[in-house]
């Protein structure tokens, strides 16, 4: 005989956001939208979370799939998995920041299904994608029974695990700006830090990026993850970078000390309090060059 | 209440009913009695559910079989030729002892599979990389990387 060992839920497979945002309005925290699966479906199984009706999302046209042109926004519906996106050569290419995040979130089966904005929804502490779109200067494209908002990404984690949608609200889509134009250089980087190769979570780390112009620092932003909360912009770091030569180790070193300082993890399993600060500030700085030598 | 699925499994049509809460994994091995796909973790650690949704390489407990209507399922009972013997990656493994008690053996044929079948030619890093998703308590998973890499020649 069958046992089923997850809670059971009504599925609605939505074709069109108002479906989508009709049945989340409706059954408000007990509807769970459903992309990649690769959390929500343990989360259900595990009993961490609970729905009476699953909403599978990744149907809806506009919620899957890339839109990009060279030079322009890159825009990712919501529940477009990884491996559609860093497979997507030209905007491989042309975001490796990006790519640095997306390509290292789970193993090869997770990302066939693990979707960008489920990463997002999740809002863990240490999600990879998280502190590479803040430092894109990402935003979420939300739909809602009373209309349409944009958030930034780094306002979007709000605690573990809770992010910013009301009841009845759907993620959309993620917007990546261009960020730089003209004589301006964008480059970005994320980088993690793990005690093994792959398939691993964050002990902390770092999304950077900047714009140069003229062997200048422009403009700086600096995420950190696994470090905290939330994921955190660091923007004492951000001060410290602006204005800045590309090679000015003074203004390297006092983005270090501030990353350190904007840091506030915990101690568990994964590592320390201090080994935490300690190593935001080093993936801060690997990240920095990372980026500084994608924008040339 | 149970729903209908229609889906394409090892190239055959299938119907079944399913209630939204069962895995693909649940569905192949209890209804559908294909048993090679294996339950390890139940939550997407370990690869030993490893199936190929669509041409793309998933776990089936981490899928659920109401997403799977109108999908095409292979699992590790599919991929031998129908004439008779088995498929190359399977053969591999034979040869080259890349199995001991065999859970994990279905998932990492097809993990390998559907590497082999993006890329036919990948190095070691690349072989190890992709099969970090699956996980081995017997082998040390030197004789999996060298089954695989035999076939990719
Ligand atoms: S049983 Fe599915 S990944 Fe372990
Ligand atoms: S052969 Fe036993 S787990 Fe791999």
């Amino acid at each position: 005989m069958y046992i089923a060992f997850m809670q059971a839920f009504d599925y609605v497979n939505a074709t069109t956001i108002e479906q989508a945002v009709a049945v989340m309005y409706r059954e408000g925290d007990m509807a769970k939208p459903l992309a990649g699966g690769t959390d929500i479906i343990v989360q259900l199984r595990e009993g961490r979370k609970n729905a009476k009706v699953v909403v599978n999302v990744k149907n809806i046209p506009r919620l899957a799939g890339l839109d990009w042109a060279p030079g322009g926004a890159l825009t990712i519906g919501a529940a477009t998995p990884m491996h559609l996106i860093y497979g997507n050569a030209p905007i491989a290419a042309a975001f490796p920041g990006l790519m640095d995040a997306f390509s290292l979130v789970g193993g090869t089966a997770i990302q066939g299904r693990a979707s960008l904005g489920g990463n997002l929804c999740t809002a863990s502490p240490a999600g990879d994608t998280i502190p590479a779109l803040i430092a894109h200067n990402a935003v979420c494209v939300i739909a809602g029974t009373s209309g349409w908002r944009e958030v930034e990404v780094e306002k979007f984690c709000v605690s573990p695990g809770r992010n910013a949608l009301q009841r009845g609200e759907l993620l959309v889509e993620i917007r990546i700006p261009a960020n730089a134009t003209g004589a301006q250089k964008f480059g970005a980087a994320y980088l993690r830090f793990i005690p093994r190769n792959e398939m691993d979570i964050a002990v902390a780390s770092a999304g950077v990026s900047v714009v140069l112009e003229g062997g200048k620092i422009v403009k700086a932003r600096v995420a950190l993850g696994a470090v905290g909360p939330t994921p955190i912009v660091a923007i004492e770091a951000e001060k410290a970078l602006i204005g800045a030569a590309v090679d000015d180790a003074k203004a390297v070193a006092a983005a270090m000390a501030a990353a350190s300082t904007a840091a506030t993890p915990i101690s568990d399993m994964r590592g320390t309090l201090a080994q935490r600060k300690h190593l935001a500030g080093i993936m801060t700085k690997r990240a920095l060059e990372s980026a500084i030598s994608r924008a040339n | 209440m149970k729903t209908q699925v229609s889906t394409t499994i090892n190239n055959e049509p299938v119907e079944f009913l399913c209630q939204p809460n069962e895995s693909l994994l649940e569905v192949l091995r209890n209804t559908l009695s294909l048993t090679g796909a294996k339950e390890g973790c139940n939550n997407g650690n370990c690869g030993a559910c490893s199936v190929i949704l669509n041409g793309v390489l998933v776990n089936s407990c981490c899928v659920l079989a109401v997403e799977t209507e109108g999908a095409s399922v292979t699992t590790i009972e599919g991929i031998a030729p129908k004439s008779g013997g088995l498929h190359p990656i399977q053969q591999a493994f034979l040869e080259n002892a890349a199995l001991q008690c065999g859970i994990c053996t279905p998932g990492f044929i097809m993990a390998s599979k559907a590497l082999l079948d993006k890329n036919p030619h990948p190095t070691e890093h690349e072989v190890r990389y992709w099969l970090a998703g699956n996980l081995c308590r017997c082998t040390g998973y030197d004789k999996i990387v060298k089954a695989v890499l035999a076939v990719a020649g």
